[in-house]
């Protein structure tokens, strides 16, 4: 079970909104390229985001670049997991990849703030500030073997190959 | 059941009979990365265990996106990717080189390859007829170690084109129109599969600008057959020996059809800050302009640079708007050169940046600054991108730019016919 609070975005959070392009130069610097996480969507959001919260979007969440540091900036914030409405293909296979899950669903019901608890098991979220409840999306059962084992490294590292 | 392009390729390079919706293990013909992120494919590759690249494919490390490097901390990630191509063999491209995709279309890339690379725009090389697909740093890693991953097939949109582009009007203004009609997300987890008798009309330049963008609008490649124009193409970069033809089946099934008529297209540009975000450019004309792009692995091919030097011909920018061209391959600076392409430029108040990615990503050469609106050839207008998230960017054709330079303002080129 995760419980967290929601950071709500819109539709379009491309990986430039996510960590810009202009950064590059930090990417064999993690911890400090991680202090830009979603700079230009909310330049509040790296200093107000805690362990165990949730990103929330709207469409095509991760559009853009193939940059893996994305979804991995997200994860170094502590975010637990995201839910947008729908998500573009490469930053959804790169999330999955670090063992990250994104979870597809209606979220325009979750309200900036809002206290979340999300059972990965049975696909539920539960919305404590509004009382209501909400089935996200089967993640495809190739990528939730993959995510089973936290991410892709630790799969192949286990099985050696894919056995899908 | 008859196949489409896609479904052929994985069909072929997973050794079964795969259709959209299969899950399958391909072999890698090609594997790349870049140098932003490439550093993290190298560690992802080392954390795996991996030792060497599995021998079944090709692997190319391609420094063009800090090219030359503006920092000290883009230098040693090259370093590391120097070192990376040394120990394992793979080929490695210099700064000034040009960007890879280019540089895969001109020297790697065969039809009826399978390619995956750590950047978006891998997607290029399916003018081609390549399966070309981008992907993370991870997934490239594994990929370079098995010399194989997984895909889930895709189901195929058909964009049958017909007829011939008006005069005024390119590749460019066809790609944005789509992603117009369809939507940033419109092809998600799709192929587009270009057909029709327009495409016979389009050369490899056309087609790897369409192919280009198709992860604009969400797909995970962006197909065109392999023929005549592909063959003579292969055979004037000196590797007749990689053609080989490919078409999809005629019976071959697709989720959708959309239907584009060349001849009905106009000018247009997508306004910031989605690619989608497309109107013709008469409805944006006089909006002012500070800086006009002109490069990249869209719009930065030979063809692209003749365009706008024969408008600029005798003419020079405006003296508010300036001009940064960035061509995309090495050979295409020296043809541009030899041809007088760059002297025109130069003479109309160009600046001429070493091939490679340049300002595309907003990582150097050409940052935008605040309130600062920019027309570009390249594939994003994302918030951000160009530097500054209080900038403005605009993508269109090389005709477009060339018109906007001239007047400082955004310009239908149909003025300079």
């Amino acid at each position: 079970m995760l419980t967290g609070k929601a950071f709500k975005f819109g539709d379009d959070i491309s990986t430039d909104l996510i960590i810009p392009g202009k950064y590059a130069y930090l990417r064999s610097n993690l911890p400090e390229l991680a202090k830009h996480v979603m700079e230009d969507a909310d330049s509040t959001f790296a200093s107000r985001v805690k362990q165990g919260d949730f990103i929330v979007g709207g469409n095509n969440f991760g559009l853009g670049s193939s940059r893996e540091h994305a979804p991995l900036v997200i994860k170094m914030a502590g975010v637990k997991a995201i839910l947008a409405k729908s998500v573009a293909r490469i930053f959804f296979r790169n999330a999955i990849n670090l063992g990250l899950p994104v979870l597809v669903c209606d979220t325009d019901s979750i309200g900036d703030g809002d206290e979340l608890e999300i059972d990965l098991q049975s696909g539920v979220i539960k919305n404590k500030s509004n009382g209501k409840q909400l089935a996200f999306g089967k993640i495809p059962a190739v990528m939730l073997r993959i995510l089973d084992e936290g991410g892709i490294l630790p799969y192949i590292e286990k099985h050696g190959d894919f056995r899908l | 059941m008859g196949k489409t392009i896609a479904e052929i390729i994985l069909s072929t390079k997973s050794r079964s009979d795969a259709h959209a919706g299969d899950i399958v293990v391909a072999q890698i013909d090609l594997a790349f990365v870049q140098d932003t992120t490439g550093p993290l494919t190298v560690r992802q590759f080392r954390a795996g265990g991996f030792k060497k690249l599995a021998n079944s494919l090709k692997a190319a490390v391609f420094l063009d996106h800090a090219a030359p490097s503006q920092s000290r901390e883009m230098s040693n990630d090259h370093i590391l990717l120097r070192e990376f191509a040394r120990q394992t063999g793979a080929l490695i491209s210099e700064v000034g080189d040009g960007v890879c995709h280019q540089l895969v279309a001109e020297s790697l890339a065969k039809p009826g390859d399978l390619i995956i690379g750590t950047d978006s725009h891998t997607v290029t090389a399916g003018g081609l007829g390549a399966f070309a697909c981008g992907m993370g740093s991870s997934d490239v890693a594994i990929g370079l170690g098995l010399g194989r991953t997984w895909f889930r097939v895709p189901e195929t949109f058909l964009v049958e084109l017909k007829g011939k582009f008006a005069e005024g009007v390119s590749a460019k203004d066809l790609i944005l129109y789509l992603i117009g009609q369809i939507g940033a997300d419109g092809a998600t987890y799709k192929a587009l599969e270009f057909g029709g008798d327009g495409i016979g009309g389009m050369s490899i330049s056309q087609r790897l600008t369409v192919s280009n963008m198709a992860v604009e609008a969400g797909a995970k490649v962006g197909l065109f057959p392999a023929e005549e124009t592909t063959c003579r193409y292969l055979t004037e970069q000196g590797r007749a020996d990689h053609y080989t033809p490919i078409t999809a089946d005629g019976d071959a099934l697709y989720q959708r059809v959309i239907k584009i008529k060349l001849g009905d297209l106009e000018p247009m540009v997508a306004k910031s800050h989605t690619v989608d975000n497309v109107v013709p450019v008469r409805e944006v004309i006089g909006t002012k302009i500070q800086q006009v792009s002109i490069g990249t692995c869209t719009n930065g091919r030979l063809e692209d640079i003749e365009i706008v030097a024969r408008m600029l011909e005798g003419k020079h920018r405006h003296p508010d708007t300036r001009l940064i061209v960035t061509p995309a391959s090495r050979d295409i600076l020296m043809s541009a050169t030899a041809a007088g392409y760059i002297k025109t430029l130069l003479e109309a108040g160009a600046v001429i940046l070493p091939p490679g990615c340049g300002s595309c990503l907003g990582l150097h050469q050409g940052v935008l600054g605040d309130g600062e609106s920019c027309l570009s050839t390249a594939n994003r207008n994302f918030k951000g991108r160009m530097g500054s998230a209080e900038a403005f960017i605009y993508l269109g054709s090389p005709a477009t730019a060339a018109a906007t330079v001239v007047k400082g303002e955004i310009t239908d080129p149909r003025e300079f016919l």
